[in-house]
């Protein structure tokens, strides 16, 4: 593509983030937001054995319409740097200890959101030889976004209501 | 002596002010060419206000190395953008702010960079290091050529004396020797500071990466630190370089009208500079490893025949 039909694309197309409708999150009882997290909020996505359905919603939550960076939180390589640990999937016996030791990498305050219906109830492989268990089993879950996949739109509202914006 | 302590603390204040408002407007920039809204510009103050409201983690069995190097960067960052004329071409007293210090101070914060990235342990920290300190000796030596033929004219390696002789002189600043001088100090200024097609500071690709390899292994608070000396680093190379080839607006003397003229005029044209820069950084994709070198070695030789040209010139 040439530069300036490029340019022109760009002119066009100008910005296309749409405004998020509610949707349907399940917070942990007692769940308060850390107040140093307002704002900004870091994400850390761990596929602990997901079948990847999840995962384009989360890449479409933070696309260019659902733009959640619009709210403050954003994907980053390393836990190190994370805020939010957002989880995705069953956890599958060689996950379990990875899982384990990227939520024990993430500074404190920490905040752990579990995205789709397998982080629940493992879903279609619910007593896999595979499955070591639900993300519940192996630690406190702050957020959960349930659906199967979870639209992008409650994807969003579950790390605004870690940001507050 | 007064006076100088004044200037140190405009640059302070300005470098600590407009960083973060540097940093967000160049993302707002890019988010919205690409459609997105993006954070806002203020994006990136809440960042830096949040990671220091955080305890880091440290790796069981990591040395204070950890610990200091965070702090060094910032520290070296501070230095750098309080030599380099910002908002003042005011020759600091007792201070030198010379070239050649300038990229000693800068080079100080490249290590500390290097020893953090060897300190995580994993594989790539020491890559992205390596990386870094290959891209650092062929950056440096044009950083200092390109600098030193803009001095041949002047007769002072000192920058803020070489800021005030080009913007009372208006033949120094077109002819050949300034414009290539300047060409070869923009692609470093880009290399140095981790941007595309050298770097980019955006990937999430741990094979790609240069700067973000290195503070893999650093949250919290020492990730505030490194984030923030990096960004200051970005204002002071490309205050720099805006001032050299724009170099008016700046005061020339210690009275508060001058300093205020002078901060606001450095802060649109760095803002400028940025958005240009972020604008473009959209059309361009990072370049192969293999062919930075290529790239900082054209700058390079840009830089040699500027001072070439400068024994013919002048």
């Amino acid at each position: 593509m040439s530069l300036t039909r490029l340019i022109g694309m760009i002119a066009r197309t100008g910005t296309v983030a749409e405004p998020i409708t509610a949707a349907d999150i399940e917070v942990r009882e007692g769940f308060v937001p850390p107040p140093c997290l307002r704002g900004s909020a870091q994400v850390r996505h761990v596929d602990a054995g997901s079948c990847n359905g999840c995962e384009i919603e989360v890449a479409a939550a933070f696309g260019p319409v659902y733009d959640v960076e619009r709210f403050g939180a954003r994907l980053v390589a390393s836990p190190r740097h994370a805020d939010v640990v957002a989880v995705t999937g069953v956890v599958s016996v060689n996950m379990a200890d990875p899982l384990r030791n990227t939520i024990e990498a993430t500074p404190n305050p920490r905040v752990v959101v579990s995205i789709g219906d397998c982080t629940r109830n493992c879903g279609v492989f619910a007593d896999s030889y595979a499955v070591a268990g639900t993300v519940d089993d192996l630690t406190e879950v702050d957020v959960h976004v349930p659906g199967c996949p979870p639209a992008p739109e409650a994807i969003v509202a579950a790390l605004r209501a870690v940001t507050q914006r | 002596m007064m006076a100088s302590v004044l200037v140190i603390a405009v640059h302070l204040a300005f470098a600590l002010a407009v960083t973060p408002l540097l940093i967000g407007v160049m993302r707002t920039v890019r988010a919205r060419l690409e459609g997105r809204v993006g954070g806002g510009v203020l994006q990136p103050w809440r960042d830096v206000i949040k990671l220091f409201g955080k305890e880091p983690v440290r790796a069981p069995g990591s040395s204070p190395v950890l610990v200091w190097a965070p702090l060094l960067l910032m520290a070296s960052s501070l230095v750098l953008v309080a030599l380099i004329p910002l908002v003042s071409t005011l020759p600091l007293a007792s201070v030198p702010g010379d070239l050649f210090v300038v990229v000693s101070v800068l080079l100080l914060g490249t290590v500390a960079l290097a020893m953090l990235g060897l300190e995580s342990g994993t594989a790539f920290g020491g890559m992205g290091s390596s990386r870094h300190m290959m891209f650092t000796a062929l950056v440096e030596p044009t950083v200092l050529l390109s600098i030193y033929a803009l001095s041949v004219p002047v007769g002072t390696s000192a920058l803020a004396a070489i800021v005030r002789g080009r913007r009372d002189d208006l033949s120094l600043l077109l002819n050949p020797v300034s414009i290539l001088a300047i060409a070869a100090l923009v692609v470093v200024v880009i290399a140095e500071t981790g941007r595309l097609p050298v770097d980019n500071p955006s990937t999430h690709l741990e094979l790609t990466m240069v700067h973000e390899a290195m503070i893999l292994e650093s949250g919290g608070r020492d990730l505030g630190w490194l984030e923030f000396g990096s960004w200051l680093r970005l204002t002071g190379l490309l205050g720099l370089a805006v001032n050299l080839a724009v170099p008016w607006g700046l005061a020339s003397d210690a009275t508060a009208l001058a300093l205020i003229i002078g901060t606001a005029t450095t802060t649109v044209k760095l803002l400028l500079v940025g958005a240009a820069l972020a604008a473009v950084e959209v059309f361009i994709a990072k370049l192969r490893l293999f062919r930075v070198p290529e790239l900082l070695a054209g700058s390079f030789v840009l830089a040699f025949l500027s001072v070439s040209a400068s024994y013919l010139v002048f």
